[in-house]
């Protein structure tokens, strides 16, 4: 297993009311994604337990296109990573926004 | 010690108990005259539909018949692991044994399980794990799974494995693991007579209450199990 | 273009989810009252397992198994549901004892049923005695509830099925609602290929698996109560009509299910394949269960099929 974690600055905080949304789970070739809004409004983390060593270069670019085009200040992005394909990763990170921005709950 | 040594041990007044094919049903007289309904499997047999219809219907015979505490013995394989089996629905025989064992023990008839052999799987869950103390005899060799397999699925080398089970005792076969689980509550002697044992068990049994989890986290073996129980239960009392 | 999501109603949402693909969070949603759910320790609380780390494995937040409570038809309910994705739904030390907790409380409360949304495939070998014993731990849980006059419904469907201790749990539930693809058996077709032979099953041959332990032999066989198509719709609706059939649970339950299981092994005891206990059931054309859609074969289901009903 390897841990990441990455710090982003943003310019906006990300909308909506809810507190905290799941999406995924933990497979092989899949992940799960925690989203809690935790932190100060132009903060961001994401932080990474995955099973797949040696991709934190791909991580890298992923994660800052990701936050670069969501803008997802105030998250705290939790990953547990069975090893999936960067494709997928993008696709969760963005179910989880969709999540926690909708009205509601 | 093998199962006539046992039983002699444990019952010198004598015993009413056969052997069938490793089905093992009757009864015995305890040290103060009172009778034990006993059964069991022996002779590592697979418990399979056959098997666990017996054990289950000599219980069921006894209540309302007899009173008095019952022993379930243990020497066994894991289920019986067959296409006839899982056809007839080998999940709901073995489930209605524990079930029958379960009822019993909230209602009047203590149930005491020695493991003195092997079991696995499913035969364990029926059998030893369904009553209210489980006790293990010095040599008994409880394998919940075996390490070729868990070898094969997890893809790590038996060295591995053998390595890894002495940092904990969760996951290899052993009855010092099942005791530090809080799955066997003790083990008793074999040098020492089994009788003597037993009745200092059936004097001071403990309650009807499953306190595994608690046991499993005072001995270290399990230490999330009760505390998370624990949450959930207050959780749902606060929720109703 | 699609069909605005508002526009949806959450019955039809259920009605067209696949029961079998869904994740467990999804099941739960669409089988409450919609917006009902709530969840026990939830991920936020990342109460991992402890274990999986040993063998360098990727934890997940629930453990696999998410547990809390929630409204069907308005009447309150706890629930619990695996994620059969996740380590193939299997028991672990934290996974398992959420559940222990559940039915604990379920049995103080006393009239408040369990849902246990099954789909497992036993025993997680990495933590192979904590999981054997929660299992164990379950069944006594689930028996002192019914004791107490709970109802306690399994409802079997997922990817995983419920195999090894899961099938125990399932047959110490009050009543049972297997869609086709929701097996239930104790030895999983590679473990008992593995150790008895290709000849014994051939794990491979998945019409074999289907027939010998799939959802439509058991329903005929009187192991589940109800029959339900693969969506989470008719398992909201299975549970309910269960809910209104249990009835109390004592010992001529156990008695009763000891007649039932007798009469089942000399009956067709000597029958070597799911079609030919079908058949001795009377079935024409026992062979083409299989491919019955599910309205015919729950019509055939309920005119010939036994239920467990009262005898569990």
């Amino acid at each position: 297993m390897e841990d990441l974690r990455f710090e982003h600055s943003v310019r906006t905080r990300a909308g909506g009311a809810r507190q905290s949304a799941i999406v995924g789970v933990v497979a092989s070739g899949n992940l799960e994604v925690l989203v809690e809004r935790v932190l100060p409004d132009a903060e961001c983390t994401i932080e990474i337990r995955t099973a797949a060593v040696g991709f934190g270069e791909v991580w890298t670019a992923v994660i800052g296109d990701f936050v670069e085009r969501y803008s997802p200040g105030g998250l705290r992005f939790s990953i547990n990573d069975g090893g999936a394909r960067p494709d997928t990763v993008s696709l969760r990170l963005a179910q989880a926004v969709r999540l926690i921005t909708e009205n509601g709950q | 010690m093998t199962l006539d040594d046992i039983l002699a041990s444990l019952f010198p007044k004598g015993h009413e108990i056969r052997n069938d094919k490793g089905v093992l049903l009757g009864s015995a007289t305890l040290r103060r005259g009172d009778k034990m309904l006993v059964l069991g499997v022996a002779d590592r047999t697979a418990l399979g539909v056959d098997e666990a219809i017996r054990l289950s219907g000599h219980v069921l015979a006894s209540i309302g018949r007899d009173s008095g505490p019952i022993l379930v013995l243990v020497d066994s394989d894991s289920q019986r692991m067959s296409k006839r089996d899982e056809l007839l629905g080998l999940n709901e025989f073995l489930a209605h044994l524990a079930k029958v064992l379960i009822h019993a023990d909230m209602n009047g008839r203590p149930t005491i399980g020695l493991l003195y052999g092997h079991s696995a799987a499913g035969a364990l869950l029926a059998t030893g794990l369904a009553t209210r103390v489980l006790i293990g005899l010095p040599g008994a060799h409880p394998a919940v799974m075996d390490l070729p397999s868990m070898a094969k699925v997890t893809k790590l080398s038996m060295e591995a494995l053998e390595k890894k089970a002495k940092s904990t005792p969760v996951f290899a076969p052993g009855l010092s693991n099942l005791v530090q689980m809080g799955a066997v509550h003790m083990t008793w002697s074999n040098d020492a007579s089994l009788a003597d044992q037993l009745e200092v068990l059936l004097a001071d049994m403990p309650a009807a209450r499953d306190q595994r989890d608690t046991l499993g986290k005072a001995r270290g073996g399990r230490l999330k199990a009760a505390d998370i129980a624990e949450r959930v239960r207050d959780l749902a009392l606060q929720a109703r | 273009m699609t069909t605005p999501l508002k526009d949806v109603t959450p019955a039809e949402r259920a009605r067209s989810t696949s029961f079998y693909e869904a994740s467990a969070r999804t099941r739960l949603e669409l089988l409450l009252d919609a917006g009902s759910f709530v969840e026990f320790i939830g991920p936020e609380q990342r109460e991992v397992s402890p274990h999986l780390k040993i063998f360098d494995l990727p934890e997940q937040f629930d453990d696999g198994l998410v547990v809390g409570h929630g409204r069907l038809d308005d009447a309150p309910v706890f629930v619990a549901a695996q994620e059969g994705r996740f380590m193939g739904g299997a028991f672990g030390e934290v996974h398992g004892a959420k559940l222990i907790g559940l039915l604990r409380a379920a049995r103080q409360i006393a009239s408040m049923p369990v849902l246990i949304l099954f789909d497992t495939g036993g025993v997680r070998l990495q933590e192979a005695n904590a999981g054997e014993l929660a299992i164990a731990e379950i069944m006594r849980a689930v028996m002192e509830a019914r004791s107490a006059g709970v109802k306690v419904v399994g409802l079997i469907g997922g990817r995983s099925g419920c195999y090894g201790g899961g099938g125990l749990i399932a047959g110490c539930c009050s009543a049972l609602a297997v869609s086709e693809p929701g097996r239930i058996a104790v030895s999983g077709p590679e473990v008992i290929e593995t150790n008895r032979g290709v000849e014994e099953f051939d794990s491979r041959d998945r019409a074999l698996v289907w027939r010998t332990m799939g959802g439509k032999h058991r329903r005929l066989l009187g192991a589940a109560d109800v029959f339900a198509d693969d969506n989470v719709q008719d398992f909201r609706e299975a549970a309910l009509e269960l809910l209104g059939l249990i009835g109390p649970f004592a010992l001529d339950s156990l008695k009763a299910e000891q007649e039932r299981l007798a009469d089942r092994l000399s009956r067709y005891g000597a029958c070597l394949d799911a079609v030919d206990i079908w058949t001795a059931q009377g079935i024409a054309h026992a062979e083409t269960v299989p491919e019955l859609p599910a309205d015919q074969f729950i019509t055939l289901a309920n005119r010939i099929g036994r239920t467990s009903r009262d005898a569990r």
